[in-house]
């Protein structure tokens, strides 16, 4: 029987955590999906650990698994990690802030058996999809990024930067071997990288709620590192 | 073969094309007839190609989905999940 392994990286996450928790337990028992849900935590100092450990508590150390690290390590080790960790065939990988709703997940899962794709990747920019929170030149950076994204790199795949995907997990570890990125791009590279590569991608619009709790990170040095990453991409994949 | 080595031989075939035709090595009444169309040809491939992209960036982010009833139902689900929680033991901050 199938068995996903979500993957959960955080770092300050204690009031984001149960609630992600919740609602992950709450969509994947009803679609009666065999799952564990693993926390990968980089030290945080505000006590997500803890709220973890209360989790484990009340719903099992068999669905919830926590694999902490001393300290930020950066997210493609973090998938490493936490993927050490797994016992599912499947590996899914979402952000834990809430921005990402668990209940796309049963979607990704039904389309991935109907197609038998390598990853499932959610997407802000098709269909249904679409965001919530964002001002006009938030928008318009995204939107004006996707499109020289997509003119440049041609991926087969509609949102680049999108972190809510459902790999099978011998392909993420491939592709996370041949990553060399770190940060938001990581996401970017995986995606470019599996067109490369021959992976099939099939995609599942989400909507995308930004941050509730916490601030989002979003200005000029991101901006240039995703255009230098970019052109790196362009010239080297 | 990357994309940036797609790129360089496809534009290398196009201006190939392009610099025979206007030093006249290939000789053909029409090239002759329109040779200032044809020079200018870059030109306009370039501009249009950036009305394209300045059209659709706008249309797409003025039609970017606004998820208003996810984010509202979100907040419903975040109330729920600490009633739920606390229920069974958990405390939160607020």
């Amino acid at each position: 029987m199938d068995k996903y392994s979500i993957l959960l990286p955080t770092y300050n996450e204690r009031q984001n955590l149960p609630i992600i928790v919740w609602l992950l337990i709450k969509y994947l028992d009803q679609s009666k999906i065999n799952y564990e849900i693993i926390i990968i935590d980089d030290g945080s100092p505000d006590g997500t650990q803890d709220v973890a450990k209360e989790l484990i508590k009340i719903y099992g150390d068999d669905k919830i698994l926590l694999r902490p690290r001393e300290k930020k390590l950066g997210l493609g080790t973090a998938y490493v990690h936490g993927m050490s960790h797994a016992s599912g065939n499947f590996i899914i990988i979402m952000d834990a802030d809430l921005s990402h709703h668990p209940k796309f997940i049963p979607k990704f899962i039904e389309l991935q058996k109907k197609h038998d794709y390598d990853i499932v990747s959610g997407t802000r920019y098709k269909g249904e999809g679409g965001v919530y929170g964002w001002d006009f030149k938030r928008k318009l950076i995204s939107r004006g990024a996707n499109f020289l994204s997509q003119f440049l790199l041609r991926p087969n795949a509609s949102d680049l930067t999108g972190s809510f995907r459902l790999y099978k997990k011998d392909v993420l570890t491939k592709l996370i071997a041949a990553c060399e990125s770190k940060g938001y791009v990581f996401q970017m590279e995986m995606i470019v990288r599996a067109r490369a590569l021959k992976f099939t991608i099939g995609e599942v619009p989400i909507t995308f709620v930004d941050r509730v709790y916490g601030d989002s990170k979003m200005g000029a040095t991101e901006i240039i590192q995703f255009a230098k990453n970019l052109l790196y991409f362009f010239a080297t994949i | 073969m990357t994309k940036l080595t797609e790129w360089l031989v496809a534009l290398s075939v196009f201006f190939g094309i392009y610099l025979a035709i206007i030093t006249k090595q290939f000789k053909h009444s029409f090239f002759e007839e329109h040779l200032f169309e044809i020079k200018i040809l870059p030109l306009v491939l370039i501009f249009l190609l950036g009305i394209y992209a300045v059209t659709t960036v706008l249309y797409r982010t003025l039609t970017f989905n606004e998820c208003k009833e996810a984010a509202e139902e979100l907040q419903k689900e975040i109330i729920e999940a600490k009633k739920d929680l606390s229920s069974k033991g958990m405390k939160f901050d607020d």
